[in-house]
């Protein structure tokens, strides 16, 4: 047996190990990227407000 | 004398927070990145099997930081709740809500990997004893938080409903925290005790404070980007802000 294999099998806990580790790193992966997506539509948001402000003080 | 006093209430300005957290905020997220990435080596690579549970206690290198980090996230809240309270304060609010959902996501990892490790070693996902209850309660009070404060409209009465809760919900804190001194419970005692020595080897116990620490740059990093949007979603009709975006400097 190959020292991953070794690895992988966690001397035989490969799903509670794996389980915990991989659940644990999706979750403080996709966190961060749902922050970005939330701050490029503040942006876009705030970009917006302030074009029909402008457009409000032209008429 | 008062000049040399540093004035705090500046920085309780959105207007002043907002490009303060930016300049933070890289420099949490590569600690961040670094440490976790230390921290899984010393927890796989380095750190010796457990004579008593073979590979499956490395569990302990996740589940010990996120619980950790659950109770100590929704300290930091009730800080800022009390804070907002108090002083009456904007930014404290928004800072409760960017904590929040970070909070959240630390109580289910906490349950999560306690599950996954309560299986092989106790025979069972899960129990109702006195810790795992209260972290679930935990759970609750940082979904309750973030549905009340989601649900009201008025965002000045969102903001004090939601302090007035955190503030209440923090009883179970100690509980927690004290519950496996307090009942018989399945799950053991701490790990790291102040008043004997600590039940582990060096090098484990030195990859648990790794990761912990990395998590809680973590922390930071999440929460000073959430506090970011929440301040430009809040403040969109300002001109500082308008002009921040315009300026492309946001």
């Amino acid at each position: 047996m190959s020292a991953l294999q070794t690895f992988f099998e966690m001397g035989g806990y490969a799903l509670y190990v794996w389980g915990s580790f991989g659940v644990t790193a999706v979750l403080m992966i996709a966190e961060p990227l749902m922050l970005r997506g939330r701050r490029k539509a503040a942006l876009k948001r705030v970009a917006r407000v302030a074009r029909m402000s402008a457009a409000e003080v032209k008429q | 004398m008062s000049s040399r006093l540093i004035n705090w209430f500046k920085f309780s300005s959105p207007a002043t927070f907002y490009p303060l957290t930016g300049r933070l905020q890289p420099w949490f997220t590569w600690s961040a990145v670094l440490l976790i990435a230390v921290g899984l080596y010393l927890s796989f690579f380095v750190a010796p099997t457990d004579y008593k549970q073979g590979e499956g206690y490395r569990i302990i290198f996740v589940h010990v930081p996120a619980a950790w980090m659950s109770m100590f996230i929704y300290m930091v809240m009730a800080f800022w709740s009390a804070l907002g309270l108090v002083f009456n304060t904007r930014l404290s609010a928004m800072m409760t809500q960017a904590l929040a959902p970070t909070g959240a996501m630390f109580t289910f990892v906490a349950l999560w990997t306690g599950a996954f490790w309560g299986k092989p070693m106790w025979g069972t996902w899960w129990v109702w004893d006195a810790r795992l209850t209260s972290e679930l309660i935990l759970l609750f009070l940082y979904i309750g938080y973030i549905a009340l404060t989601s649900a009201i409209e008025d965002t000045r009465r969102a903001d004090r409903a939601g302090a007035i809760l955190v503030l209440v919900g923090v009883v179970n804190i100690p509980i927690i925290y004290y519950s496996v001194e307090w009942w018989n419970t399945l799950h053991q005692g701490s790990t790291i005790n102040f008043r004997k020595e600590s039940s582990m080897t060096t090098v484990m116990l030195y990859a648990m404070l790794i990761m912990a620490l990395g998590f809680w740059a973590y922390t930071f990093a999440t929460a000073f980007s959430r506090v970011r949007s929440i301040i430009l979603e809040r403040e969109r009709n300002s001109s500082w802000a308008q002009q921040l975006v315009n300026e492309g400097r946001a």
